[in-house]
């Protein structure tokens, strides 16, 4: 049966949250002319072009230092990890290669891809999503981890 | 301007991510857990997310140069085949045992979580294994 955590559940955090990665990828893509993808904006660092490295750099730079600004009005961020730093090279691992293999992550086909109503994002959308809720499910109900 | 562009978008991207609750990976593992106390917040994410981008990419879809004179570079990939379909289900199994997508992942680093720099570092060998099998994949010519 599904049960919603109320306590957990910040519903307009969520909303405005997302509204401003909705205009992330907006600037991106009205401006640069290109999608706010995260995991292709990273593996196109790793085999650099010339003339293409920059803008990818300035992008995970503002990632990266997103928090320090965020810091600056407001007390920090909860980020609680509970995996362990087995499970989260394993996770990493997988995270890597399959964004790659798969030509996106969750900006990439989940944000920018199903703004676009793309069927493809929506296949990929859908199998990742599956896969973490299947992967949640095994280890937290089934083996307890 | 595109550079600027970028890291102005990537603060913005960031700062939406950690107010949103899904720079905290526990958040988002309360939302793969269907079936424990289940924490929808991270619908409601995509959602504020897609309803900006359905008017942003109607209009960007519909430009043949950006609004600042940058080419329009949008993936023009329809097809649906084993490997969208593989690797995002690989995505998703890491995606589920860490509660970290490659941005998250970013931000943690930036709030300075040490196991967050274990999982950038493994997902940054893994893009790096994904060259290297791609590399090996083609013969030099088709490259």
């Amino acid at each position: 049966m599904m049960s919603i955590d109320w306590n957990a559940f910040t519903p307009w955090p969520a909303l405005a949250g997302g509204v401003l990665i909705g205009v992330a990828a907006a600037m991106f893509a009205l401006l640069n002319g290109r999608i706010a993808g995260i995991s292709g904006v990273i593996g196109g660092l790793l085999k650099p072009v010339q003339g293409d490295v920059a803008w990818r750099a300035a992008f995970v730079l503002g990632l990266i230092g997103a928090p320090l600004l965020y810091l600056l009005f407001a007390s920090p961020p909860t980020s609680q990890i509970d995996a362990g730093y087995g499970g989260l090279v394993i996770a990493g691992l997988l995270v890597g290669i399959g964004t790659r293999y798969g030509s996106g992550c969750t900006s990439g086909h989940g944000v920018c891809g199903l703004s676009r109503l793309s069927t493809r994002s929506l296949v990929a959308t859908a199998a990742f999503m599956g896969a973490g809720f299947v992967t949640v499910y095994v280890m937290r109900h089934l083996f307890a981890i | 301007m595109v550079i600027f562009v970028s890291l102005l978008a990537g603060v913005v991207f960031g700062v939406g991510l950690i107010v949103s609750g899904m720079a905290n990976p526990a958040k988002v593992v309360g939302f793969l857990d269907l079936t424990g106390a289940w924490d929808p917040s991270l619908a409601l994410v995509m959602a504020g997310a897609i309803t900006v981008g359905v008017v942003a990419f109607f209009v960007a879809d519909r430009r043949t140069v950006s609004f600042i004179g940058a080419e329009m570079k949008l993936p023009a990939a329809r097809h649906i085949d084993r490997r969208l379909i593989l690797g995002s289900a690989m995505f998703g199994v890491g995606w589920g045992i860490a509660g970290f997508c490659p941005g998250p992942g970013l931000v943690a680093l930036g709030i300075g979580q040490a196991k967050a720099l274990a999982f950038v570092t493994a997902m940054l060998v893994g893009m790096g294994v994904f060259e290297l099998i791609e590399k090996r994949q083609q013969p030099e010519v088709l490259r």
